[in-house]
């Protein structure tokens, strides 16, 4: 097969900050990839010695002639040799994939725990506390701080999801009913795109997140301002926004921290305006998009769980610029 | 009912055209309407089953390039994802359970009492009310397509998106009743393949003579038996779970959604070998022809074949790595799913050094053989590679997995298959295909083949999942998908000549004689297309290529009656004569029982008492279908 060894050096170079197990910013995504190349290397070498073979014994011209002696004894010794090569590779492959398992092994202390609720179609993130007021949570996109040991609690409230940020490690399902772990480390600062990978419906194709690595300090600023509740609008355009929210459906399902609307099935919307994208990595923030999205949910991601809320185009633009502000 | 004692006729009694004749007469299918439907000889049965299949593979064809043409764009709306879902479940369903597994039963329901030399195969009449269900089966499915209300739930059914509270309406009941109709036809062929091996082989053909095709049916034909309970369990607690209320699949209510998964794939995996290794027995049927010599390492190759069986039931975590099972359990099954690389390799290195020694014909049905090599060895390695857990956390619902089952399930067993129709053929229709549009297919289809999935492997690892029914422009996927989807065009191109040339050659192909390869097995020592009772006398045979070691005419049992359906039932391991069976004769019952079974089976999915009234008619129907009445095989 032609393309591989010349697609090979293009793949190595894989592309940066892009969804890909090949370009990895983290110790498990790293380990995986020296592998991958490992296993691939040994597997395209035993191909071309497999089709060698094949060439040889297709075009050879001195055919031995049948009965002849000695010919049955040398393609029982080739075929013994060969198999006992099979078993060698295979006993080999399979070591490396062990000690890979095992440098993926349990981390015991991670630095931070994230609990991740997946649901159609969308990641709720809950950075937990030990006091419930210094609990938050945000959608679509977590930060982490970058060199940390970051732990994800696994589990969905519907279907089965699957948690993957190719970039940072492998991936780990989420089933209703259990919980699953998995442990992971970003050793460059990035953002990192994360997709679901187990099919879960009709939008399972836009449920994709951001696992944004920051420094330390950083990190804290994001954390302490995601922790606090949502700033009261001051501008006229902006507290007509939130009146708007209030008045219609949009707190039935959405909540704001820091005002009455305490809805739990959508997205928690306390600091919306800081995320990079809207839809689960649907769309990057802006007020524009926010107000596409608002005025008419179901066109940009059809089969979404968000009904379209009919609005003026008065009250749509003070929504979205209320949204926008929620940073 | 007076017992009339009709004058008993052997074949003994008769001259060359008179044997002929009566045996057409005892053997042969009524013209018209009612009398296909009540045949029950197995080359028409077969014939209509792999008819039926390729229609199936060539709709599943239309699916696959609706779906390349949703994605060679991103954020295409050519399709919505609602039809999309449905698209890609069509897809897997209908080329799994509609297309591979039946396709690959039908060559042996036409091939296996050939090759063993008998007359019919077992359990005709089954075999009759199999091709039934499986159409009722085929139709329900297309049908609910047509309807748009066709399963999206992926061809394997995870709970819970396809339980009752996620899943709505009926399109995951339909996917579950579209299982119970395939495997019980496959269930019933199954059963057949292994009676017709162990009692019906021609005298003198022991164990150790068997072709290996029909030992890799027979292999085959007890996958089916063990993992078909599997899916039975699944899909019916499924439907159970959908329609009657309960939690097998619940966890808030104390069920569990793995074990779904656990118990899919106990049957998945093995289906992955169901259509895997009757692939490899063509191969290994087919390579000595074209090299002119024997198989090297028959003894290796059926060892193989029933070492890949028993080890496919041992590897079906592996579809599971993810899931966040116990590492140990994990390494466990990484290890078996690399063992069943040596199986394989075994058979490879037997096949290269059979062409090592012979002197190869290039002829369509080699062309394939070789395009199988090469094309499933990169299927075993991406084999090995997800066997791995760790490397399969990374590629495990991507489209490299998309790539490695295609270059498996495509390059391992469609391609043998393909082979196999351009061997075999002239066999069943007493013409030749065209060398010319072969050779013309075969290049398109192998090129467009690995141009079209190879570059899946890269995607893959570019961290795009399967499923998906478009993807964000700023992903770094479009152009390789550009590519993938014009690529696709090429393989479909190869496989519309591929049609055009068996539907021209079977109405107008060069007259193919008896034996037009030289091959050495006992279908080929009959006329092609073999007459009803397949061989005037029932051949003896001395070593494994017959035709080859006795090249004047073979020596034959006689003994039998003609006058009435009679087959000579041979012992086990030696295949010494016991005694003379008589074997059914042509019915509508089957006919009549398939009907009322599948009427059962969809009114099933609207009603739980479906199964109470709709067993009636179906008990009606048996009692027909076994009603003795009167004729000379009732006798015996």
């Amino acid at each position: 097969m032609k393309p591989v060894l010349f697609v090979l050096p293009a793949i190595l170079s894989g592309c940066a900050g892009a969804q890909s197990a090949l370009d990895p910013q983290g110790h498990s995504a790293l380990l995986l990839r020296n592998l991958i190349l490992a296993i691939v290397i040994v597997c395209i070498i035993v191909w071309l010695v497999v089709m060698a073979m094949l060439l040889w014994a297709l075009l050879r011209r001195d055919r031995p002639k049948q009965g002849e002696s000695g010919v049955e004894r040398r393609m029982r010794t080739a075929v013994i040799a060969a198999v006992a090569a099979t078993i060698v590779i295979i006993t080999g492959l399979t070591i490396a994939s062990f000690y890979t398992t095992r440098g993926l092994g349990p981390v015991p202390n991670a630095d931070l725990t994230i609990r991740v609720r997946a649901q159609q179609w969308w990641w709720q993130f809950i950075y937990e506390d030990k006091d419930p007021a210094r609990t938050f949570q945000t959608a679509n996109e977590i930060h982490i701080p970058v060199g940390k040991d970051v732990r994800v609690l696994l589990d969905s409230i519907d279907v089965i999801h699957s948690f993957w940020v190719p970039s940072l490690a492998g991936k780990q399902d989420l089933i209703p009913g259990r919980e699953n772990v998995l442990t992971f480390r970003a050793d460059r600062v990035g953002s990192y795109r994360g997709q679901c990978a187990e099919f879960c419906g009709l939008q399972h194709s836009h449920m994709a997140f951001l696992v944004i690595a920051e420094d330390e300090q950083t990190y804290r600023k994001w954390e302490a301002a995601q922790r606090s509740a949502a700033l009261e609008p001051q501008d006229a355009e902006l507290v007509a926004g939130k009146a708007v929210f209030m008045a219609r459906q949009c707190s039935a399902c959405h909540t704001i921290r820091g005002t009455a609307a305490d809805g739990s099935s959508g997205p928690d919307l306390t600091h919306v305006g800081s995320r990079q994208t809207i839809g689960a990595g649907l769309i990057d923030n802006s007020r524009g998009s926010l107000a596409a999205w608002i005025a008419d949910p179901q066109t940009l991601k059809p089969g979404n769980n968000m009904p379209l809320v009919p609005l003026s185009s008065e009250e749509l633009r003070q929504i979205s610029a209320y949204m926008e502000s929620l940073k | 009912m007076a017992e009339q004692h009709s004058p008993v006729v052997m074949d003994t009694d008769l001259d060359d055209a008179g044997l002929v004749h009566a045996l057409d007469v005892t053997w042969g299918t009524r013209r018209g309407f009612w009398g296909a439907i009540a045949t029950v000889d197995h080359k028409v049965i077969a014939r209509r089953y792999i008819v039926t299949a390729f229609v199936f593979l060539m709709l599943g064809g239309v699916l696959a390039l609706a779906m390349r043409l949703q994605l060679a764009q991103p954020e295409a709306r050519i399709i919505d994802p609602d039809r999309y879902n449905q698209i890609f479940t069509m897809h897997g369903s209908n080329m799994m359970f509609l297309f591979a597994v039946p396709v690959m039963e039908a060559m042996a329901v036409y091939l296996v009492p050939l090759m063993i030399g008998t007359r019919n195969i077992a359990f005709p009449r089954l075999n009759a009310f199999s091709y039934w269900v499986f159409l009722a089966g085929g139709i329900l499915l297309w049908l609910s397509f047509l309807l748009d209300a066709a399963p999206d739930v992926g061809w394997f059914a995870y709970v819970p998106l396809a339980g009752p509270e996620y899943g709505p309406g009926k399109r995951a009941d339909i996917w579950a009743q579209m299982i119970t109709f395939t495997e019980l036809s496959a269930l019933a062929i199954a059963v057949e393949i292994v009676v017709t091996v162990f009692t019906q082989r021609a005298p003198g053909m022991s164990l150790d003579r068997i072709p290996l095709f029909v030992w890799a049916m027979l292999v085959t034909a007890f996958l089916v038996i063990m993992a078909m309970p599997a899916i039975m369990f699944a899909s019916s607690t499924l439907i159970m779970d959908r329609l009657v209320g309960t939690h097998f699949y619940n966890p808030a209510e104390g069920g569990d959604a793995l074990l779904y998964q656990h118990l899919f794939w106990f049957f998945g995996h093995p289906e992955v070998y169901i259509i895997f290794l009757p692939a490899v027995g063509m191969v290994s049927t087919i390579l000595p022809t074209f090299v002119q010599r024997p198989v090297f390492g028959y003894l290796p190759l059926v060892m193989a074949l029933i070492a890949t069986g028993i080890l496919s039931f041992g590897l079906w975590v592996h579809h599971m790595f993810v899931v966040g099972l116990p590492r140990l359990g994990e390494s466990f099954f990484t290890a078996s799913s690399m063992a069943i690389a040596l199986p394989a390799g075994i058979q490879i290195f037997c096949w290269l050094a059979t062409i090592w020694a012979g002197r190869p014909i290039f002829k369509v049905p080699m062309l394939f053989i070789i395009g199988f090599i090469v094309t499933f060895v990169i299927g075993g390695m991406t084999g090995v590679m997800v066997a791995s857990v760790p490397f399969d956390t990374q590629v495990h619902d991507t489209y490299f997995v998309v790539a490695h089952f295609h270059y498996v399930l495509v390059g391992g067993a469609v391609f043998p298959l393909l082979a196999a129709v351009y061997y075999w053929f002239p066999k069943m229709t007493g013409r030749m295909m065209s060398e010319v549009l072969g050779r013309w297919a075969f290049w398109l289809i192998f090129a467009g083949f690995h141009l079209t999935f190879f570059p899946m492997h890269i995607l893959g690892l570019q961290g795009m999942p399967r499923r998906i029914y478009t993807y964000q422009p700023e992903l770094p996927w479009s152009g390789l998908n550009l590519f993938v989807s014009v690529s696709s065009i090429v393989l479909a191109a190869g496989f519309l000549i591929f049609f055009i040339d068996a539907l021209r050659s079977w109405r107008s192909g060069q007259p193919a004689g008896d034996n037009p390869w030289n091959a050495p097995t006992l279908e080929w020592a009959t006329s092609s297309p073999p007459p009803s009772p397949n061989f005037c006398f029932i051949p003896v045979v001395g070593d494994r290529n017959p035709l080859w070691s006795t090249p004047g005419a073979l020596a034959v049992a006689s003994g039998l009656r003609v006058d009435r359906r009679e087959l000579l039932v041979t012992s086990v391991v030696e295949a010494l004569p016991q005694a003379r069976e008589s074997s059914a004769r042509n019915s509508v019952w089957p006919f009549w029982a398939a009907l009322a079974t599948s009427v059962m089976l969809v009114w099933s999915m609207f009603s739980p008492w479906a199964v109470i009234w709709g067993s009636m008619p179906i008990a009606v129907t048996l009692i027909g279908w076994f009603w003795p009445k009167g004729t000379p095989e009732d006798d015996s």
